[in-house]
C-alpha cells in the first residue's frame, strides 16, 4: 500500500459533503422517478389521481413490493434469487387450495417452504455454490410443485384473505397504506436494529465480519429465510387480489423484483440496499407497467419493453450521478 | 546478535518456570508454522509483558504477519504453545482472543464500506444491542476518535465508503481501542500509520504511549524504523521465520536494526560471472518512468540485461511492470518499449493459468500466431512447442496434454515461464514469479533466465526475495511508487536495499 496522506480538514469535509450530497441525490432518484410516472399519469388522465384510481392502479403493487423486499434480502447478502417468481406462484397455488380447505396443512406447507429457503441459504454458504445456479434450479422445482398442487387454473382464496385485501380505509387507498407499512417495518428491521447491521455487513465485507466473530452461515440463513417469508406474504397477497390461482401466476415476478431492488437504489454486490427505495421501485414498476401505458394507448405487448426502458433510464441517471461524485 | 539470542533463551527459561508469577499478556513458546513446503515460522519464543510496547520489525516474509495472526487467533501454530495471562490456551481462536482482551488492527482494512462508522463499531461489540444501541455506538466511537485524533473531522454517521483511506484507517484504529464488556489488554497495530500523514501518525503514536503508560500493552509493526525506535520499549527483529534479536529499544539504532534485519555477513554472490556488462553497447529495450516519479530517475533496460526491481512489497513495482506491458498495446507517457513483451504473472492462480486447459495449450497461448495453420491452430506445432520446452525447462509430467492442474505448483510456474520464453518476446517481465516455489525449481529457472539473457533477451524481474537479486545486473529499489535507488550488481548488498526501502525521508 502506498502511503496516501489524508487530505486536510477543509478539503476533506468539502469532498465528504459532495459525497453525501451525491448519496442523497441517489437516494432521492427512486422517489423522483415515481413522481415522474405519477405526473405523467396525472397529465394523461387527471381522473386517475383519486382514491378510486389509486386503489385500482396500485392494486397489484402490494405483491410486487413484497416480492421485491424478498429479493432485496437476498441481494443484501451478495446473492441473487431467480426462483422468487415461481415461488410466489407456488405459494399462490397453496393459498388457493390447501390454505382454504385445510388451513392447518396449508400453514404447515408455507412454513416448510420458508424452511426450505433457509436451507438453501445454508447450502449456498456451506458448499460455496453460486446462488444463481441453485435458485435457477429451484425455480423449476417450485413451478413443478405449483402444477402438482393446482394442475388447472382455479381454486379460491380464503375469505379472510379476501377481506383483508379488499379493505377500504378512509381517505388513503389501502395499497398506499400497505406500501408505507411494509417500507417502515423492513426499514426498521434491516436499517435500524443491531442485527440488521450484521446482515448488511455480511454483504459489505464478509471477511471483516468473520474476523469479528460473527457466523456468516447464520446471516445467510436469516437473509434467505426472510426472503422466503416475504415471498410467502407476496403470494398470499396476490391471491387475495386475484381471488383464484394459476401455477404460472408469479412467473414475471423474478425479474420485476430484481428490477425493483435496483431501481430503488440497491446494488448487486456490497450490501448496499434500501427497503424504502425497493418499495418505491416496486410501485414505480407497477404503475409504469400497465396504467401509464394504457393511458398512453400503448398495447400491452409493449409493456415489458416499457419496463425495461424505465429501468435503463433510471440506471443511466444513477451512473451519471455516481460519475459526478468522482 | 548472538548475545541477544542467548539472552532470550535464558530469559525464556526463567520465565517459563515462573510463568504464572510474571503473567505475560501473551507468550508463545516454540511456535512453528508451515505453509506447504514453506516454513513461515521456525520455532519462535515471543512474549509481551503488561505495560510494554513491543516493536516488531523484519523484511518481507520474515514471519511477522504469521506470528501476529497466531497472537490474534486467526492462525493456529503447527507446534508450540500459546499462553495468555499465564494460562496455556488449548483451543485458541479469534473470539477467545477477544474475550481475553487481545485485539488486532490488520493491515488490510476490515471495515464494511456500506455501513456507517457507528455501525462498524457495533460489529466488533456484541453487547451493543437493544434499545438505544445506535446512540451508544456513536458515542463510543466518537469519544475514542476524539481521544486519539483530536480534530479528526469524522462523524459517527459518515458512511465508511465515503471516507478517505486515511480517515478509514483512523476509524479502524480507534475502533480497536473501544471497550464495552470485554477486557482490553493488548492491541496489535500492523502498519497503523501506512495511510496516515505525519500529523495524525504522531497523534496515534502519542496515544499508544499513553495507553502503554496506563499498564496496557501494544505490539507495533512498522516499516518506518524511526517510528519503532522512538515508540517501542523493546524491539524484536525477525528474519527468515526466526527471531534474530530482542532487546530494549535503547540498545538499537537505525544502523544496528538494519544490520540485524539483513544479516551482517556479506552475501556470497553465486550469480554467474558471465555479466561482462556492456552498458551502452547493446540496444535499448525499455525506458520507463513510474507514474509518481517526480525527480528524473527512470528505469533503463538494454538487450541481454537482467534488471531487478526491489523494495518492500506493493510499492509500485507491479504497477510499473503492468504499465510497461500495457505500453506495447498503446503508447504511454514516460515509457518506451522497443521489442515484443511477455509477462510471467506472480499470482499464477488468478493471473497466469487457464484452469480448464492442458499444459500444452497453456504454453502455446502466447504464440498462437506462429502455431497457426491457415485459420486454425495446428495441434502438431503446438505439441512441438510444448515438447521442446518440456525438455528444456524440465516440466515433470508424463503427457503435456494433461490438465495444467495435474502439475505441482513449481511445475505450473515452469509452464508459465515456458509460455513467455517460448514466445517471440524479447522482453520478459516477471512479477515476483517465484513465490511459493521450491528451491530446486528456482535454481533451474535462474539458470534458464541467465542463459536466455546471454542470448540477448531482457528480463525485468520484480522479486521480494533478496537472494534472487544476485542474478540481476542492475537493481532499482522502489518506495511509495517511486524509484529511490539505482544499484549495480557490484554495489548490491541486502543492507543497502533495506536502507533504501526503509528510508525515513519524509
Amino acid at each position: 500500500m502506498t502511503a496516501t496522506p489524508i487530505d486536510n480538514g477543509f478539503k476533506g469535509s468539502a469532498a465528504r459533503n459532495a459525497a453525501a450530497r451525491a448519496r442523497l441525490l441517489r437516494a432521492l432518484l427512486p422517489a423522483l422517478s415515481l413522481a415522474l410516472v405519477l405526473a405523467a399519469i396525472a397529465w394523461l388522465n387527471p381522473r386517475a389521481i383519486s382514491y378510486f384510481g389509486f386503489s385500482l392502479m396500485l392494486n397489484l403493487a402490494i405483491p410486487i413490493a413484497l416480492a421485491t423486499i424478498a429479493q432485496m434480502f437476498v441481494i443484501a447478502g451478495n446473492e441473487l434469487d431467480l426462483s422468487i417468481g415461481t415461488f410466489v406462484g407456488f405459494v399462490g397455488c397453496v393459498t388457493a387450495t390447501w390454505l382454504k380447505d385445510a388451513p392447518l396443512i396449508g400453514v404447515l406447507i408455507l412454513a416448510g417452504s420458508i424452511g426450505i429457503y433457509a436451507l438453501l441459504g445454508a447450502l449456498i454458504h456451506l458448499r460455496n455454490l453460486p446462488s444463481i445456479v441453485v435458485t435457477l434450479g429451484m425455480s423449476f422445482v417450485w413451478q413443478g410443485l405449483a402444477i402438482l398442487v393446482l394442475p388447472k387454473p382455479g381454486g379460491k382464496a380464503p375469505d379472510w384473505l379476501l377481506a383483508i385485501m379488499s379493505f377500504k380505509p378512509l381517505f388513503i387507498p389501502f395499497p398506499i397504506i400497505a406500501a408505507l407499512l411494509i417500507a417502515a417495518v423492513v426499514h426498521f428491521g434491516l436499517m435500524r436494529t443491531s442485527y440488521g447491521v450484521i446482515l448488511r455487513g455480511s454483504g459489505g465485507n464478509p471477511a471483516a465480519l468473520r474476523r469479528a466473530g460473527w457466523s456468516l452461515l447464520k446471516t445467510k440463513i436469516v437473509l434467505f429465510a426472510l426472503a422466503g417469508l416475504f415471498g410467502v406474504l407476496s403470494g398470499m397477497a396476490l391471491i387475495g387480489i386475484t381471488t383464484s390461482a394459476d401455477a404460472n401466476i408469479g412467473n414475471g415476478y423474478t425479474l420485476l423484483a430484481i428490477a425493483g431492488v435496483i431501481l430503488g437504489g440497491g446494488e448487486f454486490v456490497g450490501g448496499r440496499v434500501s427497503p424504502i427505495g425497493a418499495v418505491i421501485g416496486a410501485l414505480t414498476l407497477a404503475l409504469a407497467a400497465s396504467p401509464l401505458l394504457t393511458f398512453m394507448h400503448i398495447p400491452p405487448d409493449w409493456q415489458v419493453a416499457a419496463n425495461g426502458a424505465i429501468l435503463i433510464i433510471v440506471l443511466a441517471a444513477r451512473v451519471l450521478i455516481s460519475r459526478r461524485e468522482r | 546478535m548472538a548475545a541477544g539470542n542467548t539472552g532470550i533463551i535464558r530469559l525464556g527459561g526463567a520465565e517459563k518456570q515462573f510463568g504464572a508469577a510474571t503473567l505475560d499478556v501473551v507468550r508463545l513458546d516454540g511456535a512453528e508454522k508451515h505453509f506447504g513446503a514453506v516454513r513461515a515460522l521456525g520455532g519462535v519464543d515471543f512474549h509481551v509483558g503488561p505495560g510494554e510496547c513491543v516493536g516488531l520489525v523484519g523484511h518481507n516474509g520474515a514471519g511477522k504477519s504469521t506470528l501476529m495472526h497466531m497472537v490474534a487467533g486467526t492462525l493456529t501454530p503447527d507446534s508450540g504453545t500459546i499462553g495468555v495471562h499465564g494460562v496455556i490456551e488449548e483451543n485458541y481462536s479469534v473470539s477467545r482472543a477477544q474475550q481475553l482482551g487481545i485485539r488486532c488492527v490488520f493491515q488490510e482494512l476490515s471495515l464494511c464500506p456500506n455501513l456507517s462508522v457507528a455501525e462498524n463499531t457495533r460489529i466488533n461489540h456484541a453487547s451493543l444491542s437493544g434499545f438505544g444501541w445506535r446512540r451508544k455506538a456513536a458515542e463510543l466511537i466518537a469519544a475514542k476518535l476524539d481521544e486519539i485524533f483530536p480534530d479528526h473531522g469524522i462523524s459517527a454517521w459518515d458512511i465508511v465508503g465515503d471516507l478517505s483511506i486515511g480517515r478509514r484507517q483512523m476509524v479502524e484504529v480507534a475502533r480497536a481501542f473501544t471497550v464495552t464488556q470485554d477486557r482490553l489488554d493488548l492491541v496489535i497495530l500492523d502498519e497503523p500509520t501506512s495511510s496516515l500523514d505525519a500529523h495524525t501518525a504522531g497523534q496515534l503514536l502519542a496515544f499508544v504511549r499513553r495507553f502503554v503508560a496506563g499498564g496496557k500493552s501494544c505490539i507495533l509493526i512498522s516499516h518506518v524504523l524511526g517510528e519503532v525506535l522512538r515508540n517501542a520499549d523493546r524491539i524484536v527483529v525477525m528474519r527468515d521465520g526466526k527471531m534474530v534479536a530482542s532487546d530494549a529499544a535503547g540498545a538499537f539504532d537505525r544502523d544496528r536494526l538494519v544490520t540485524v534485519m539483513g544479516g551482517a555477513e556479506a552475501r556470497q554472490k553465486t550469480a554467474a560471472q558471465a555479466a561482462a556488462a556492456k552498458p551502452g553497447a547493446s540496444p535499448l529495450r525499455v525506458r520507463a518512468r513510474p507514474a509518481g516519479q517526480t525527480d528524473g530517475k527512470e528505469l533503463v533496460a538494454r538487450a541481454g540485461e537482467i534488471i531487478g526491481l526491489a523494495g518492500l512489497a506493493g510499492h509500485g513495482q507491479t504497477d510499473l511492470l503492468l504499465r510497461i506491458f500495457g505500453a506495447t498495446a498503446r503508447a504511454k507517457a514516460g515509457i518506451e518499449v522497443t521489442a515484443p513483451v511477455a509477462l510471467v504473472a506472480g499470482d499464477r492462480q488468478s493471473d497466469g493459468i487457464f484452469p480448464q486447459w492442458s499444459i500444452a495449450q497453456n504454453i502455446g497461448i502466447r504464440s498462437l500466431a506462429r502455431l497457426r495453420n491457415g485459420l486454425l491452430i495446428s495441434p502438431r506445432r503446438e505439441a512441438e512447442l510444448a515438447d521442446a520446452w518440456k525438455k528444456k525447462i524440465g516440466i515433470r509430467t508424463p503427457d503435456m496434454d494433461n490438465n495444467i492442474f495435474s502439475l505441482s505448483g513449481g511445475n505450473q510456474q515452469k509452464a508459465l515461464f515456458a509460455r513467455a520464453l517460448g514466445s517471440d518476446a524479447e522482453i520478459v517481465l516477471m512479477d515476483d514469479p517465484m513465490r511459493g516455489v521450491d528451491i530446486g525449481t528456482k535454481l533451474e529457472v535462474y539458470d534458464l533466465v541467465r542463459e536466455e539473457a546471454g542470448r540477448g533477451r531482457t528480463f525485468l524481474w520484480y522479486t521480494t526475495e533478496t537472494e534472487e537479486l544476485d542474478n540481476c545486473d542492475h537493481i532499482y529499489v522502489f518506495k511509495n511508487g517511486r524509484i529511490v535507488a539505482n544499484l549495480t550488481r557490484d554495489e548490491l548488498t541486502e543492507e543497502k536495499i533495506i536502507q533504501s526501502s526503509f528510508g525515513d525521508a519524509a
